[in-house]
């Protein structure tokens, strides 16, 4: 028998709603370690709201509930008593790039400092290493205490990857995180996650198809708070029995 | 083709009749408050000078220097800040960044709302039943304080509402998602974003403490006293009620007194006010979002 990968994630029965409207209706599926995940799906349909229930953002949104199981290596993340550092092993990087009010070398340390760490040495050292991997390092070394907010968005989003990275996360949700990025700085942060792969699980909710495709090894499609496809990424876009709708939007005739 | 049909020109017409409505309005504003600033500084200016700061009264308060007022009003209105700060900002944060939008949470809005809507003579009252008479504090600058707290709380708490709530709800999500608790996010986020509208709404808050004379005067203001307040259990004499006295109450004030009187009163507004327009450009100038 060969050996199966190991799910990192498994969401079994997910619902969400936000006060008395569902948005996400029984949503099944696996995402399998050290693999790049893509969700597909036009706007509204739940992608967003998919990735808050990951992380039990939930709690801290008022009206949104959530029932089913969100399992991480086989736990359910409810079962954590403390929510913090469950967050902490989950990075996240928005749509639009938020870079907190403080300088580059802040932005990156905060988590760390959050935690205690003091030495400066190590927090310069995973400055630099952070910033390294998400593909900045060279362009913001010279200036590390000036504002975050000073750079453009391209180099923002990048920087709140390295910030997702400082907690050396295992999991790494990114939501549309090319919305406000131009298309080079786009390819440079797909090479990012093609490496990162290698050491976490990336969840990756995107609005561009071909994105998905260029990336993800397994790929789910939303509509309407529903998970209509999930399957390998090939077999979304060539697969025999594909439902309509999937093969709808793949090939841009809606959405 | 771009020629201008009759609609354009009428869109336009009504354009200029609103820029000039409104233009007259903001006005007929700016008229009364120049001109009672205007007639303040021409009747008062003439009694101001340093000593009229720093020396007593004279020859039953028609004539000398207004210090005890001066000192007394600082009396109260540091001691009803130090009351009405921590709580009100406390309570602010409480409501902005914990509660939950609940009946409970209505409520206490709802509080909030509706005393701030109840006049300064009922919170006077108040303070004669609560501060005076039941807790024992008798007529002093601990209840005249603590009537002036309870009174500027509701403006307190929703002016820090204000600054906290203007801070994208996009940093604290990013924190949380980082495993910062609520606490660390309002600690190193969402505090240092909107620390200068907080002060902004307490310099606001001092401004209006600053002139309140009925609340002072049941609670713990006096006519006169001949020595100064030397603990928070003393009754101190106050700008707003020594301007209403010597007005009223004394006969053969010279004219000039109690406009100079009335000019320190508004200048301390206007210095307090100053500084808080500065602090919000400050604050606009470091938002980069
Ligand atoms: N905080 C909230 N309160 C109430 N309703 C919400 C909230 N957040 C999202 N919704 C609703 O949930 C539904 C799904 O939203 P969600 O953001 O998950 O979609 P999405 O797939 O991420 O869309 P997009 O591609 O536009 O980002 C929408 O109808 C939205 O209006
Ligand atoms: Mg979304």
């Amino acid at each position: 028998m060969v050996a199966l990968p190991a799910n990192k994630l498994e969401i079994r029965g997910l619902d969400v709603s936000y006060g008395q409207k569902r948005v996400l209706r029984d949503v099944d599926l696996d995402v399998p370690a050290n693999q790049i995940f893509g969700i597909i799906g036009p706007a509204n349909s739940g992608k967003t709201s998919f990735l808050r229930a990951l992380n039990r953002m939930d709690e801290m949104t008022s009206g949104m509930q959530v029932s089913g199981q969100v399992l991480l290596d086989g736990a359910d993340v409810r079962s954590w008593r403390n929510v913090y550092a469950l967050r902490a092993r989950i990075g996240v990087v928005f749509p639009l790039p938020v870079g907190l009010p403080m300088t580059i070398r802040q932005n990156v340390t905060f988590a760390p400092r959050m935690r205690g760490q003091k030495n400066k040495a190590r927090l310069d050292e995973l400055v630099e290493r952070c910033l390294r991997r998400a593909a900045l390092w060279e362009e913001v070394k010279d200036r590390l205490d000036s504002l975050g907010s000073m750079l453009s968005g391209g180099q923002q989003q990048r920087l709140t990857i390295a910030r997702a990275l400082s907690q050396e996360p295992d999991i790494l949700l990114l939501d549309e995180f090319s919305i406000a990025v131009d298309p080079v700085t786009t390819m440079r942060i797909e090479d990012v996650l093609k490496e990162l792969k290698q050491e976490m699980t990336i969840v990756l909710v995107t609005n561009l198809v071909q994105q998905a495709r260029r990336l993800a090894d397994r790929t789910a499609f939303f509509l309407n708070g529903e998970c209509v496809e999930v399957g390998k990424t090939e077999s979304l876009f060539h697969g025999d029995h594909r439902d309509p709708r999937t093969v709808d939007y793949v090939e841009g005739r809606f959405g | 083709m771009f020629e201008r049909t009759v609609k354009d020109q009428r869109n336009q017409r009504t354009e200029r009749l609103f820029r000039i409505l409104f233009l007259l309005m903001s006005g007929v504003l700016i008229v009364p408050v120049f001109a009672v600033l205007g007639f303040l500084f021409y009747k008062g200016a003439p009694a101001l000078s340093w000593a009229f700061l720093t020396t007593w009264p004279e020859d039953g308060m028609t004539a000398g220097g207004i210090l005890p007022a001066l000192f007394g009003t600082l009396w109260l209105v540091g001691v009803a800040l130090l009351v009405s700060v921590p709580i009100g900002v406390a309570a602010a944060i409480y409501l902005s960044e914990y509660a939950k939008d609940n009946w409970m949470t209505r409520v206490i809005n709802l509080a909030i709302i509706n005393l701030a809507g109840v006049p300064s003579i009922v919170h006077a009252l108040f303070g004669v039943g609560a501060f005076v008479l039941f807790f024992e504090f008798g007529t002093s600058i601990l209840a005249a304080s603590l009537t002036l707290a309870v009174m500027t709380l509701p403006v307190v708490i929703v002016s820090t509402r204000e600054a906290l709530q203007a801070v994208p709800q996009a940093f604290r999500e990013a924190s949380w998602s980082l495993g910062n608790t609520r606490w660390q996010t309002i600690r190193h986020v969402v505090l240092p974003n909107s620390g200068s509208g907080i002060l902004t709404g307490i310099i606001l808050e001092v401004s209006r403490t600053v002139g309140e004379t009925v609340p002072v005067m049941f609670t713990g203001a006096a006519f006169f006293l001949p020595y100064l307040p030397t603990s928070v259990f003393d009754q101190t004499m106050a700008m707003s009620l020594h301007l209403f006295v010597v007005t009223t109450q004394v006969p053969g004030v010279p004219e000039q007194l109690p406009f100079g009187v009335a000019l320190v009163l508004i200048l301390m507004v206007l210095v307090l006010n100053s500084a808080s327009i500065l602090f919000r450009s400050r604050l606009r100038r470091r938002k980069k979002w």
